[in-house]
């Protein structure tokens, strides 16, 4: 079974963390799932390499809970990164995705922690749909991707990896 | 769990290579990012110690190119094969769309290797996982080294269901590709 995220639910999301990212003052926020693939972001992420930093904070994530299960605490819901000039704030979505603030001195943490808040609500109720959604059509075959597309994917493969 | 947005028009899949310590899974991973041309491949992440044990796990995005309108990647994955880094091993396996098990040949790591994928099926139940829904090629991987079993042994021992194996020498490149390509085809397949 694959996470499916079709359009009208992508741009909810995305209208939901543009509006956090412009509330904030945020440099960037990004939404990965928790096997660690980049769902979507907003903002400045010319300088970030987005499938590295997916990849990182999902592992990241996954660590932090088994810290969490040692002393004793279900999970940490929330994480967060101080540096010198950025921070990262993280935050489990309806047990299933992972929100990442990226922000420097031009907003607080105090109203980034304010902000995703609510932004959390609204991207619970986004992904619990989705996976409503993936449940109700598990049986059926994904559209788009037929045989003629895993017929030319193979084809792909064995050009890229002989 | 593969990722598909159709908005973006993205397909993600994640690949994991599992197997016993010093067994050739960073080798192999490190190979495919040696050959691999630069537009078709991400950084290469090491989470490894300074020893250049890995720690946590390597990382390597490679991107298949747009397969009818969707631009298609694979994640692969290194887990760290010492015995007691057990909870990174299980992390990494969360999510886990098609598995590489390399195998060492060397006669005396056979035990390891038995271990090792005995783990692995451990790892998967916790996910709710096991071969029927996750897709497993094996690597006989150091088949250049003199004191290796046959592959008739390896069989026997580690492919009772008679999966794809394929032997190798990943440090020279030999069987790293076929093997990878073996995995992806059927992760391809598997998509739903």
């Amino acid at each position: 079974m694959s996470f499916q995220i079709f359009e009208n639910d992508f741009w909810s999301i995305n209208e939901t963390i543009t509006k956090l990212l412009k509330m904030t003052n945020a440099i960037s926020v990004l939404l990965i799932d928790k096997a660690g693939q980049l769902i979507t972001s907003t903002g400045d992420i010319s300088q970030l390499d987005t499938t590295a930093f997916a990849s990182l904070s999902a592992a990241d994530f996954a660590a932090t809970n088994q810290l969490a299960k040692l002393v004793g605490e279900k999970n940490f819901n929330t994480l967060f990164h101080q540096g010198e000039n950025k921070n990262l704030y993280v935050q489990l979505i309806a047990d299933k995705v992972i929100l990442v603030v990226v922000f420097d001195s031009r907003t607080s943490l105090g109203l980034v922690r304010v902000r995703i808040k609510h932004a959390t609500d609204e991207l619970n109720a986004i992904i619990q749909d989705i996976m409503n959604k993936i449940k109700t059509n598990k049986d059926e075959n994904v559209v788009g991707l037929d045989t003629d597309f895993k017929k030319q994917a193979e084809s792909e493969l064995d050009e890229l990896f002989k | 769990m593969s990722l598909i947005n159709y908005a973006s028009r993205e397909i993600s899949c994640k690949i994991v290579y599992y197997g016993p310590g010093l067994g050739g899974k960073t080798t192999n991973i490190k190979y495919i990012y040696s050959k691999i041309s630069p537009n078709a491949k991400g950084n290469l992440i090491s989470l490894a110690t300074e020893l250049d044990r890995t720690l946590f796990f390597d990382f390597l995005p490679v991107n298949l190119g747009n397969i009818r309108g969707f631009k298609t990647r694979f994640h692969l994955y290194t887990v760290p094969g010492q015995v007691y880094y057990n909870a990174s091993r299980k992390l990494i396996l969360k999510g886990v769309d098609g598995i590489i098990f390399v195998a060492d040949s060397q006669v005396e790591r056979l035990e390891d290797n038995i271990d090792s994928l005995q783990n692995m099926l451990e790892n998967l139940q916790e996910y709710n996982l096991n071969l029927a829904s996750v897709p497993l090629v094996l690597q006989y991987n150091k088949r250049d080294l003199p004191n290796i079993s046959t592959v008739d042994e390896l069989e026997n021992i580690l492919n009772p269901q008679k999966l794809s194996s394929f032997e190798a020498v990943a440090v020279q490149g030999i069987g790293v590709f076929e093997t990878l390509k073996a995995i992806s085809k059927l992760v391809i397949r598997n998509l739903s």
